[in-house]
């Protein structure tokens, strides 16, 4: 029985459709992640989900009993947001004690739950605060507190991270990740950074414009691209023009000019089943820049020519031209970052490489 | 230069208000039998007589009534309109708050002048009741001007989470809007206290016969003669319509503070 399941679900705003027909399981403790950019319709997904939102149609089922009726306080579901939302007139022990309230807890028991729950997220000193003495990341920990100390069916969290500055995210996103394993609630998570989402979700959904456009495992959804969406919107990815010539059990064979013939595994290219025009699809980080002229090692190589350097530190992002093909590569820095202007040899293999069909189906 | 004939000009311009004001005050305490310079010793006796006018304090009572009764009905009422107004898509949202705010901008006198034509319309005669609706339909834009603008500074995703915790929308309401809200009740309550104590155009239209507010009390006995009483009165109201706001205020703030987010 999976913990939350959606099945053809579609939500309207007037003539607007926020989310188009769309059915979803989602596993018993798993940590299942609704990526897209602003407006794709995760946020309205998850508010669904929560209650906050009727679907036009379908049926929500949360641990198999469809909720569609069931008004929000009667879920049991944590909530988490991006603006923490805690209660600013109670202290952060009252916060946390809040959903106790509401349920046959009695006082002693409440007391230990909380302080439980404030040991989880390593604040246990603070119950006696309020949420305006504390910093950004520890009310994000004081609303994480909250909403699994009453033992959640599901934990639903909108962008938790985004409202806290760059490294505190990082070390919020570990420690997020480490408190859900811990407890095993089933958690579903919204955001817009696919950083975020690659590190921690045991399945990722990724969404465009109300359509869900793939569904899978991070490295699947990283490294196998269901559309040219997806190839975009995980990481920099170069989006050619090819043509395949044949498909066999084992791979399929794609040419593009100025490039040397490519072998590309079929589970890299489920979608092509036979030959026609393609899209091929790499990684800028999978190209590998190489002094001109420098011995090829196995691998395939193509001629380039640097056009811009955009350098980040210990990497470094390099616009290209490659014939008539404009790429993009990051490298990580060994000495010095190549020059613009340079001629490079760029080196990718074979199964770096993935195809999607030339016109993307939606 | 410029900057001294700026701060000359002010204070001249504060004075011109506020010494009237201080003039009244001071004569409250002269021991003279008549109400005005020159001053002939500090005494209290007017307060006494003032203490002792049963037509005064029977004022004083109903003037009190009428304002905690308007305080508490249109804080109610304000409040149920702002939430209505801020979390609920109504139709027509922008002119009911035009409308609940117009009295503010409509002159008392026609305001008064209308309610009285259309009370004799309706064939209904004077009471306290109609003289405690009046007072309310113009305190009420007060309220809900205050009240809607620390409304729509709670978070709705504050009432969410709370939802979200199992509190019903009405547990929410009373756990988390509300107490939040505090502060701005408080200040509508306070507003709508204070105007209503101090109204003279509507209440003497509104008023039914044999009931004096203070205002009008002091109005007719202007009428006959100035007695140093009225200064005595004065001065009460005065400590009653600036402190009471000025007590408010400093609560409210502190509240504020408390709870701020």
């Amino acid at each position: 029985m999976s913990a939350v399941s959606l099945t053809d679900i579609v939500k309207r705003f007037g003539d607007f459709t926020a989310v188009h027909k769309m059915s979803l399981d989602i596993a018993e403790g798993s940590f299942v992640t609704l990526l897209g950019p602003s407006g794709c319709g995760k946020t309205t997904t998850l508010r669904m989900i929560a209650g906050l939102l009727d679907p036009s149609e379908g049926e929500i089922a949360i641990k198999g009993k469809r909720v569609n009726d069931v008004p929000i306080h009667k879920r049991n579901l944590g909530l988490v947001f991006q603006n923490y939302a805690l209660f600013p007139h109670k202290t952060v022990a009252d916060n946390v004690a809040f959903g106790l309230n509401y349920r046959n807890v009695g006082k002693d028991d409440a007391r230990k739950k909380v302080a439980a729950a404030l040991d989880l997220v390593q604040l246990p000193d603070l119950g006696g605060r309020y949420p305006k003495e504390l910093s950004g990341g520890q009310q994000q920990r004081i609303a994480l507190a909250r909403a699994i100390v009453i033992e959640p069916d599901v934990l639903l969290l909108d962008e938790p991270l985004s409202a806290l500055d760059a490294n505190l995210r990082e070390d919020m996103r570990v420690e997020l990740k480490r408190i859900q394993q811990r407890i095993g609630v089933t958690t579903v998570f919204v955001t817009h950074d696919q950083t975020e989402a690659l590190a921690m979700s045991d399945q990722i959904i990724v969404m465009s414009k109300g359509r869900v456009e793939q569904v899978g495992a991070p490295e699947e959804v990283y490294n196998t691209p269901a559309s040219e969406f997806v190839a975009q919107f995980l990481g920099a990815s170069n989006l050619l023009s090819a043509q395949c010539t044949g498909v066999s059990d084992g791979e399929i064979s794609v040419e593009v000019s100025g490039f040397p013939k490519l072998s590309i595994p079929r589970e890299r290219a489920p979608k092509i089943t036979s030959a026609g025009p393609v899209r091929l699809v790499i990684r800028a980080e999978k190209l590998h820049l190489r002094p001109a002229g420098s011995s090829v090692d196995n691998g395939l190589s193509v001629d380039a020519t640097v056009e811009n350097v955009d350098y980040q530190g210990q990497s470094a992002r390099y616009f290209l031209r490659a014939g008539e093909h404009q790429m993009q590569a990051v490298n990580m820095i060994e000495d010095h970052p190549f020059a613009t202007g340079e001629k490079v040899s760029l080196r990718l293999r074979n199964r770096d490489c993935a195809a999607l069909p030339a016109v993307s189906e939606s | 230069m410029g900057w001294r004939l700026i701060r000359t000009y002010t204070i001249l311009v504060y004075l011109f208000m506020f010494l009237p004001i201080a003039v009244v005050v001071l004569l409250s305490f002269n021991a003279n039998q008549f109400g005005s310079f020159p001053m002939t010793g500090l005494s209290t006796r007017w307060f006494e007589t003032l203490w002792q006018n049963e037509a005064i304090m029977r004022a004083f009572r109903t003037s009190i009534t009428l304002g905690l009764m308007t305080a508490v009905v249109s804080t109610v009422l304000g409040v149920l309109a702002s939430l209505a107004l801020v979390r609920y898509a109504i139709p027509g949202r922008n002119l009911i708050t035009t409308l609940l705010i117009a009295p503010i901008l409509v002159p008392e006198v026609v305001l008064a002048v209308a309610l009285l034509l259309f009370l004799n319309f309706l064939n209904i005669g004077k009471s306290f009741t109609l003289l405690l609706m009046g007072h309310v339909i113009f305190t009420l834009p007060f309220v809900i001007l205050v009240v809607q603008a620390r409304l729509v500074s709670i978070r709705r995703d504050v009432e969410e989470a709370a939802m979200s915790l199992g509190a019903s929308p009405r547990q929410t309401f009373f756990s988390i809007t509300l107490p939040l809200l505090m502060p701005a009740v408080a200040a509508g309550g306070l507003f709508a206290f204070t105007i209503s104590f101090d109204d003279i155009t509507g209440t003497l239209f509104w008023k039914p016969g044999g009931i004096e507010t203070v205002p009008t009390q002091i109005f007719s006995m202007l009428r006959n003669s100035i007695s140093p009483e009225i200064n005595a009165l004065g001065t009460v109201i005065i400590v009653l319509t600036v402190g009471l706001p000025l007590i408010g205020a400093a609560v409210a703030r502190k509240l504020a503070t408390k709870s701020a987010g």
